[in-house]
C-alpha cells in the first residue's frame, strides 16, 4: 500500500506527460491539423502515412528539408561527437596527473560552460562570432581573414578545395544533377556549412566539460597498483596510457560516445538562437524542422511525423549504446570491476569519492 | 613494499617520473592557454555588459570598457528609459517556476525513489523498467507531444502548464533510488521495532539521513528548471509567461529593427547565469556527483 502511495505521483506525471504525449502524437502524426480543432473527434481529417510519404517518398519541399535537415545533423554529429571526446579524455588525463598545480582550478573551468544556460552562451556565441566580432579579430592577428559566419551558407569542403584551387567554387556537373532523396549529391557531400561549425564548436565547449568529469571518475578508479606495476615494469608514458589507461577507460569511452551521439541528435536550442535554420536552411535540424513546422506553419500532423522518424534515429542510437555496454559486463576481470564502480552512484561511496574527487 | 622514507604521502607520490623542464612549461603554457579558451567567453560577455553599443561593435574583444557604464543594468531592471525588454517579469516567473519546481521533485523524487529502493509491492520491477524506459526518450522528440497534451488538458499558456509537467524526472528518482539502497537496512529496522509506520520511517529517519542525496537532486532540478527552455517554449505563447530563457531567446533571434544591441542581450544573459553560477561555485562537489550521476542508466 505504502509503495503505491509513494510511487503513485511519478506513475501520474511520467504518464501523463511522457507516455500519453507520445500515443496522441503517434494519432496525429497520421492527421492533417492545424493545431486549432480537436483532433481526437471524428471529425479529424484522417490521412493515413501520407505525412510520413511526403517526408521520406514524395520529391518535394517537405522531402528536400528532411533530407538538407538529416544532412546537418549527420555533419554535425560526425564532428561534434569525436572531437568532444578526445577533448575530454585529453582534459581528464592532464587534470588527473597529480603533480599539476591548479588541478581543481583547472578542472573547474573546464566544467564551468556545462552548468550555464544554453540560450545564454549561445547569445554570447552569437556576439563572438559575428562579422566584425571577436574572434575574427583574433584570427586577424594571425593573418587569418575570418568568414563571416553565421552568414556564410558554403559547405566546409567545398570551401577547403577551393581554397587550395581543387574545385572553383563548388563542383557541378553529375554531383549536381543527380539526387538523392531530393537533394543533390553536391549538397550531400558539402560538410558542414561555415554556420554550422560555430554551433560545433559551441557544443564542443559546452560538453566537453562533462565528459571529462565522467572519463575523470574512472581514472580515479583505476586501481593504483596497476600504474605502479607498469612504472616498476620501467613502462613510459605513453606505455601507461596505452597499456594500462586505455583499456581500463573502454568502457567509459564507448559510454561517452553514445551519449554523445543521443545527445547530438537532438541539438535545438543553439538552433533556435543562433540561425533557427539560416542561413539557406544550413543550420536546419531535424528537432529544429519538427518544431517549425508544427508552431510556425501550424502543419502538426507534418511535425509530429518528422518527430518520430527523429525518435526512431535516437532510438537506434540509444540501442547501440545499449548493445555495447552489454558487452562490458562478460570481459576481463579489471573492466567488470571498473564498470561497477562507475555505474555505481558516486553518492554511494559517499566519503572516499568526494574526498577524491575534491582534491 | 617500498617503506624506506616517504616525502609524499602514497597517494600523492606521482608514479612516473616527472616531464622535464622545458616539456613541463611548454605544457603549462599550452594549458593555460586552453583554459583562456574556456573562460574568455564569460570574460568578454562580463565586459561587454558594460559597454555602449558602439564600443561593443568596434572593441568586441577588449577585456576593459573605455567608458564604463550600467546604461544595461538600468534599462533591465527597468529604472532606465522605457525598456523594450521586461526582464524583471522574466526573471520573476523564471524564479516562480524554479522554486515549485524544485520542490516539488525533491519531494516526488525521494518518495519513488525510496519506494522503489525499499518497499516491496506489486508492480515495482515493472515500474522500474517503464522509469528506464522513460530515460530513453529524447526530451527533444516530445515538443509537440507535449503541446498536444497541453492543449487537450486545457492548461496550455498557463503556469500549470510550465509547471507540472516538469515536476517528474526520472534521472531525480534514480539518483534518490540509489542512494537510499546504499543506506543499512537496520537503522529502519531499529525504528520499526520501536513501532514506526513506513511514513513516519521515511519522514523522519530516512530523509535525515539523506542530505547529500537531496542536496544534489535540490541542485539539479534548480539548475534543470532555471535553465530549462523548450518546455517553456511549447507550453507558452503569451510574453506574460516568458521567462529567462524564452524570453531571451526570442528578443536574441528575432531582435530586428533595434539595431544589434549586443551589451544589453549580454547583460541580461550574464545576468541569467548568475543564480546557477553561484550555487555552482559554492557546491561543486555535488554539480560534479551530478554529471557522473547523469550518465548512469542502470
Amino acid at each position: 500500500m505504502w509503495g503505491w502511495l509513494f510511487v503513485s505521483p511519478m506513475v501520474v506525471g511520467l504518464g501523463l506527460f511522457m507516455a500519453l504525449p507520445i500515443l496522441m502524437a503517434a494519432w496525429v502524426s497520421l492527421l492533417n491539423w492545424d493545431g486549432q480543432s480537436n483532433p481526437f473527434t471524428p471529425d479529424a481529417d484522417f490521412v493515413g502515412l501520407d505525412n510520413y510519404r511526403s517526408l521520406l517518398a514524395e520529391e518535394g519541399l517537405a522531402q528536400s528539408l528532411l533530407a538538407t535537415s538529416l544532412r546537418n545533423n549527420v555533419y554535425y554529429v560526425l564532428l561534434t561527437v569525436p572531437i568532444q571526446t578526445a577533448l575530454a579524455l585529453t582534459l581528464a588525463i592532464t587534470v588527473n596527473q597529480r603533480m599539476l598545480r591548479g588541478r581543481s582550478m583547472l578542472r573547474t573551468t573546464f566544467y564551468f560552460p556545462s552548468v550555464t544556460s544554453s540560450i545564454a552562451v549561445a547569445t554570447v556565441f552569437l556576439f563572438l562570432f559575428q562579422g566584425s566580432g571577436a574572434v575574427n579579430r583574433m584570427l586577424s592577428w594571425i593573418g587569418i581573414k575570418g568568414p563571416n559566419w553565421f552568414q556564410d551558407s558554403r559547405g566546409v569542403l567545398w570551401v577547403l578545395l577551393d581554397a587550395v584551387g581543387i574545385v572553383d567554387g563548388r563542383p557541378d556537373g553529375a554531383l549536381g544533377e543527380h539526387r538523392l532523396m531530393g537533394l543533390p549529391w553536391v549538397e550531400w557531400l558539402a560538410g558542414p556549412s561555415v554556420a554550422m561549425c560555430t554551433l560545433i564548436l559551441l557544443a564542443v565547449w559546452t560538453t566537453s566539460g562533462t565528459f571529462m568529469l565522467i572519463f575523470l571518475a574512472a581514472l580515479q578508479n583505476i586501481p593504483r597498483e596497476l600504474e605502479e606495476a607498469a612504472a616498476l615494469d620501467g613502462a613510459g608514458r605513453r606505455h601507461v596510457l596505452r597499456h594500462v589507461y586505455l583499456p581500463a577507460l573502454r568502457p567509459v569511452l564507448f559510454l561517452v560516445t553514445t551519449l554523445g551521439l543521443i545527445a547530438t541528435w537532438q541539438v535545438f536550442d543553439q538552433v533556435y538562437v543562433m540561425g533557427q535554420g539560416d542561413p539557406a536552411n544550413s543550420t536546419l535540424t531535424p528537432a529544429f524542422l519538427s518544431y517549425s513546422y508544427g508552431f510556425d506553419n501550424a502543419e502538426f500532423g507534418q511535425g509530429a511525423a518528422i518527430s518520430f522518424i527523429l525518435l526512431g534515429i535516437v532510438l537506434v542510437m540509444t540501442g547501440i549504446q545499449r548493445f555495447l555496454l552489454r558487452e562490458r559486463g562478460v570481459r576481463g576481470q579489471l573492466r567488470r570491476r571498473l564498470a561497477t564502480a562507475t555505474a555505481r552512484q558516486p553518492a554511494a561511496d559517499e566519503g572516499k569519492e568526494a574526498h577524491r574527487a575534491h582534491n | 613494499m617500498r617503506t624506506t622514507e616517504k616525502p609524499l604521502s602514497t597517494d600523492e607520490r606521482p608514479v612516473l617520473a616527472r616531464f622535464p623542464r622545458p616539456a613541463r612549461l611548454a605544457g603549462y603554457a599550452l594549458l593555460l592557454g586552453f583554459a583562456l579558451l574556456y573562460a574568455l567567453p564569460f570574460l568578454v560577455q562580463l565586459s561587454t555588459s558594460f559597454k555602449t553599443d558602439p564600443e561593443a561593435a568596434s572593441h568586441p574583444l577588449s577585456l576593459l570598457p573605455q567608458a564604463p557604464t550600467t546604461a544595461v543594468f538600468d534599462k533591465l531592471s527597468g529604472s532606465g528609459e522605457a525598456g523594450s525588454v521586461p526582464f524583471m517579469r522574466w526573471l520573476g516567473n523564471s524564479t516562480l517556476v524554479t522554486v515549485v519546481v524544485t520542490l516539488g521533485r525533491v519531494l516526488f523524487d525521494s518518495a519513488a525513489g525510496y519506494a522503489l529502493a525499499r518497499l516491496r509491492f506489486r508492480g515495482r520491477v515493472v515500474l522500474t523498467a517503464f522509469l528506464i524506459a522513460v530515460m530513453a526518450v529524447p526530451p527533444v522528440v516530445l515538443l509537440i507531444p507535449k503541446f498536444l497534451v497541453l492543449n487537450t488538458l486545457g492548461i496550455f499558456d498557463s503556469y500549470t502548464g510550465m509547471i507540472v509537467p516538469l515536476l517528474f524526472d526520472a534521472a531525480g528518482i534514480f539518483i534518490m533510488k540509489q542512494f537510499f539502497e546504499s543506506i543499512p537496512r537496520e537503522v529502519e529496522e531499529a525504528a520499526r521495532i520501536d513501532g514506526a509506520g513506513v511514513g513516519r520511517i521515511f519522514w523522519y529517519v530516512v530523509l535525515p539521513m539523506s542530505r547529500p542525496a537531496l542536496i544534489t537532486v535540490t541542485l539539479l532540478s534548480f539548475q534543470g528548471s532555471w535553465n530549462e527552455f523548450t518546455h517553456f517554449l511549447v507550453s507558452t505563447q503569451s510574453s506574460d509567461y516568458e521567462t529567462l530563457t524564452t524570453g531571451l531567446a526570442r528578443f536574441v533571434s528575432g531582435g530586428l529593427g533595434q539595431g544589434t544591441q549586443y551589451p544589453l542581450k549580454l547583460g541580461a544573459a550574464l545576468l541569467s547565469t548568475i543564480p546557477v553560477a553561484v550555487l555552482f561555485f559554492c557546491f561543486q562537489r555535488h554539480f560534479i556527483r551530478g554529471a557522473n550521476a547523469g550518465s548512469v542508466k542502470e
